[in-house]
């Protein structure tokens, strides 16, 4: 264990933090009108800053914007152009095949096996090595009876600037009590009272206390669960075995997709009759050099492939930081301070002991504040790692009483724990972290692309399903509800597709619009993993 | 990272590197220019990808710890444990009921434990594991599963265990008996699904789907907010 201390300067901003925390305890700082949040957010959000955006010159998109990193892959041309495939050699041959192994992919294969289809899993790393292992503080679902899935769906179109598409956002709130069921009926050990009543709390931006949560571990549970599920069900899971490049038939159609063997560089034929794509999302492509809160290998794999095939994308410009990632100290900057601990009462509070926001504002409008209270009013506290905010969690333990931390977040507590910091004496400090793609791949209510039949998306490479902005709480519940759905969805269509002759052929079809449109990144994509290897010349002095 | 900063010698799998001593395992990796395929997940503790084990230079014990959240120290040799033959058994949860002989005929080996306690030492979460399989033998489930919650199976103390225990797979069943079978139903969950299944809020999800985005505006602008 390490010992990291905050510096003299932190240590003095405490001091002004202890000297408000009683005078905060009776005070919350009113929720922002609605001209107030649109006025933080056009100034502040990085989603609206125009440089760190491109247009896309080819595609389905062409003509729209994306990130500039993304922008870079999806305008790269594929690994297989120059490489030599043999399509005729088949190494696996199924009739569904589902592209990555989070609580989407995990979810989807149970219910396409329960449902009768033979099933094969493909993911880069290992099932469950996802964001949804990651996510700490909930699962939203509409089950209590002062709530409803029509005032669940207020919240999110709301929250999500009234963007979401209405067939995936009923689809969300309207199977959400059953997509708990479900989990529970799995084993997943939700917080519960002791006459079985769900524990439920507030999110940013909900108006009913309806997240469900395990302790702050509640990702991680679903995940280990459903993975036990997986592995029960039998069905196989190609772990290290990443897709890059889907494969069509001669019909057009979707028909399975080439893997590659991560350990081994080789080549594999996986061919399927109907494929789904549920490889998450991007932060690991650090746009705009935030930190995140993503696992390794959050990189926008499946946009790259369903784009290149014909897929287009919805609102793919905007992204979530996630208002709480760790500034300090730098070993987990980036990681994700679950906002459960806004929920149970800790208030954001600047260098000068100011509670300067409601803390339970959505996550944009949220991100947006703590950027302005950093960079245009200078009232963050100066860390050796950057600027940050107070998230001022000995709150917790004067509202709820002693013990609460321990037993209700006792994940964040660890983290900070490992490096001598007492989140239960002394607050943490805070700045907003690349956290989620709210923009996807674009599908139909019932989880297929609407271009090329057969083809499915679920999780956090749909598009569509939150709007611009995501709630606490909807992305567990997505991955599970989208997840089901495709499984069930897919299982049933491939009783009844026939596959024609595979073909490869979209790739240099893109190839060459890209070359007409005179673009060249001299990369290719999927990217796959990222680039954090540090590769130096041998005369390095600190290479022994 | 700055040049001037303290360094430490570290050895990834016996060959030295001069990395600074700020840096956590498997950001030292990478400064010495790996690129991980194999025993990196998420980066922030939740999943166990990276379990590894290392020896400091001189001295006799042999630690455990997740790359992704430990310092490097100086004179430390490590070994990355990206795989370990643990052995899950499958079951069919429908079928299974939380009683004292399911852990005898899944996990019969949990019977060996010599309470040497390397398992509980060995946990790179703080755990104690020795003692959730103690309560698991008992068929206590409800305790295993509360002692062992914070698993993230690194699978660390099976590495160590002379008895050849698969304890994360024995906390994991008893995780999910206690999900499933232990605690108590919520009942307003069950209600709400019947409710929804019975066509309840069809009709108002049509009409608020058709709603123009004015309406919608004022509607969610002026909600109003359970305190």
């Amino acid at each position: 264990m390490s010992v990291m201390e905050y510096t003299q300067e932190m240590l003095d901003s405490v001091k002004k933090v202890e000297a408000t925390r009683k005078s905060r305890l009776s005070f919350t700082p009113e929720r922002m009108t609605a001209e107030e949040k649109t006025e933080v957010l056009n100034r502040f959000h990085p989603d609206h800053r125009e440089d760190e955006f491109v247009i896309l010159g080819v595609g389905p998109n062409k003509g729209q914007k994306v990130p500039k990193e993304l922008g870079h892959l999806l305008q790269s041309n594929s690994r297989l152009l120059e490489s030599r495939i043999d399509l005729s050699k088949i190494d696996f041959d199924t009739d569904v095949l589902i592209i990555g192994a989070g609580g989407a992919g995990a979810s989807a294969a149970i219910e396409a096996h329960r449902a009768g289809a033979r099933v094969i899993i493909a993911t880069k790393l290992r099932i469950g090595d996802a964001n949804t292992m990651m996510a700490e503080g909930g699962i939203q679902a509409a089950d209590k009876p002062n709530d409803s899935p029509i005032q669940h769906y207020l919240d999110a179109f709301g929250g999500g600037h009234f963007a979401a598409r209405p067939e995936l956002l009923r689809r969300l709130v309207m199977e959400a009590p059953d997509a708990i069921k479900w989990l529970n009926e799995l084993g997943c050990l939700f917080d519960k009272y002791e006459n079985g009543d769900m524990v439920t709390t507030h999110g940013g931006g909900t108006s009913r206390k309806r997240m469900h949560a395990c302790k702050d571990y509640s990702g991680a549970e679903i995940m280990r669960t459903i993975r036990d599920e997986v592995i029960n069900c039998q069905i196989p899971v190609l772990e290290y075995t990443s897709a890059v490049e889907l494969i069509k038939d001669d019909k057009g159609q979707v028909a399975g997709a080439v893997l590659l063997n991560m350990e081994t560089h080789d080549y594999l034929i996986a061919k399927a009759k109907t494929v789904i794509i549920a490889t998450g999302g991007a932060g690991r492509l650090h746009y705009q050099g935030f930190p995140t809160s993503n696992h390794y290998g959050a990189t926008a794999d499946g946009l790259v492939l369903g784009y290149r095939v014909g897929v287009p994308l919805l609102y793919p410009e905007t992204l979530q930081y996630h208002p709480t990632g760790a500034i300090y100290p730098s070993q987990i900057r980036g990681a994700l301070v679950t906002e459960k601990v806004r929920s149970l009462g800790a208030q954001l509070v600047n260098a000068e002991g100011e509670a300067f926001m409601n803390p339970l504002e959505t996550r944009d409008v949220a991100a947006s504040a703590i950027i302005r209270e950093c960079n245009e009013r200078h009232l963050g506290i100066a860390t050796p790692d950057g600027v940050g905010v107070w998230l001022d969690s000995p709150m917790i333990e004067e509202i709820h009483g002693e013990g609460t931390i321990e037993k209700r977040i006792p994940g964040m507590m660890k983290m900070y724990m490992n490096y001598g910091i007492d989140m239960r004496k002394v607050p943490i400090c805070v700045y907003p972290t690349l956290h989620y793609q709210n923009g996807g791949l674009e599908i139909n209510g019932e989880g297929f692309t609407k271009t090329i039949p057969n083809l499915l998306v679920a999780g956090e490479a749909v598009g569509g399903i939150h709007g611009k902005n995501r709630l606490m709480g909807n992305s567990l519940l997505d991955v599970i509800v989208f997840g089901r759905n495709a499984g069930k969805a897919a299982a049933e269509k491939a009783k009844e597709v026939e596959i024609g002759e595979l073909t490869i052929q979209h790739v240099k079809d893109y190839a060459k619009e890209l070359y007409k449109a005179d673009i060249d990144t001299h990369d290719v994509s999927p990217v796959l993993l990222p680039k954090y290897a540090r590769h130096v010349r041998p005369t390095d002095k600190y290479l022994v | 990272m700055e040049h001037n900063e303290e360094r430490a010698r570290v050895y990834f799998n016996g060959r030295r590197y001069n990395v600074p001593s700020s840096m956590t395992i498997l950001k030292a990796m990478e400064y010495a220019g790996y690129t991980i395929t194999k025993g990196c997940g998420c980066r922030h503790g939740f999943c166990g990808a990276c379990a590894t084990i290392y020896r400091i230079q001189g001295e006799s014990e042999i630690h455990t710890c997740l790359a992704c959240q430990t310092i490097v120290k100086d004179g430390m040799y490590v070994a990355s444990l990206p795989f370990y033959p643990t052995d899950k058994r499958p079951y069919d949860m429908e079928k299974l009921k939380p009683t004292e002989h399911i852990m005898m005929e899944l996990y019969p080996e949990i019977y060996s434990c010599i309470g040497c306690n390397a398992c509980t030492k060995a946990c790179t979460q703080n755990l104690n594991v020795m003692q959730y399989i103690a309560y698991a033998q008992r068929g206590d489930f409800e305790k295993c599963a509360e002692e062992s919650f914070d698993c993230v199976a690194c699978k660390c103390c099976s590495a160590k265990c002379p008895a050849g225990i698969s304890h994360p797979m024995v906390s994991l069943l008893a995780r999910r008996l206690t999900g499933k079978y232990i605690a108590k139903e919520s009942k307003h969950l069950t209600e709400r699904v019947e409710e929804i299944n019975h066509g309840k809020f069809d009709e108002l999800i049509e009409q608020i789907m058709q709603k123009p985005i004015e309406e919608m505006q004022e509607l969610y602008n002026n909600r109003d907010i359970e305190e």
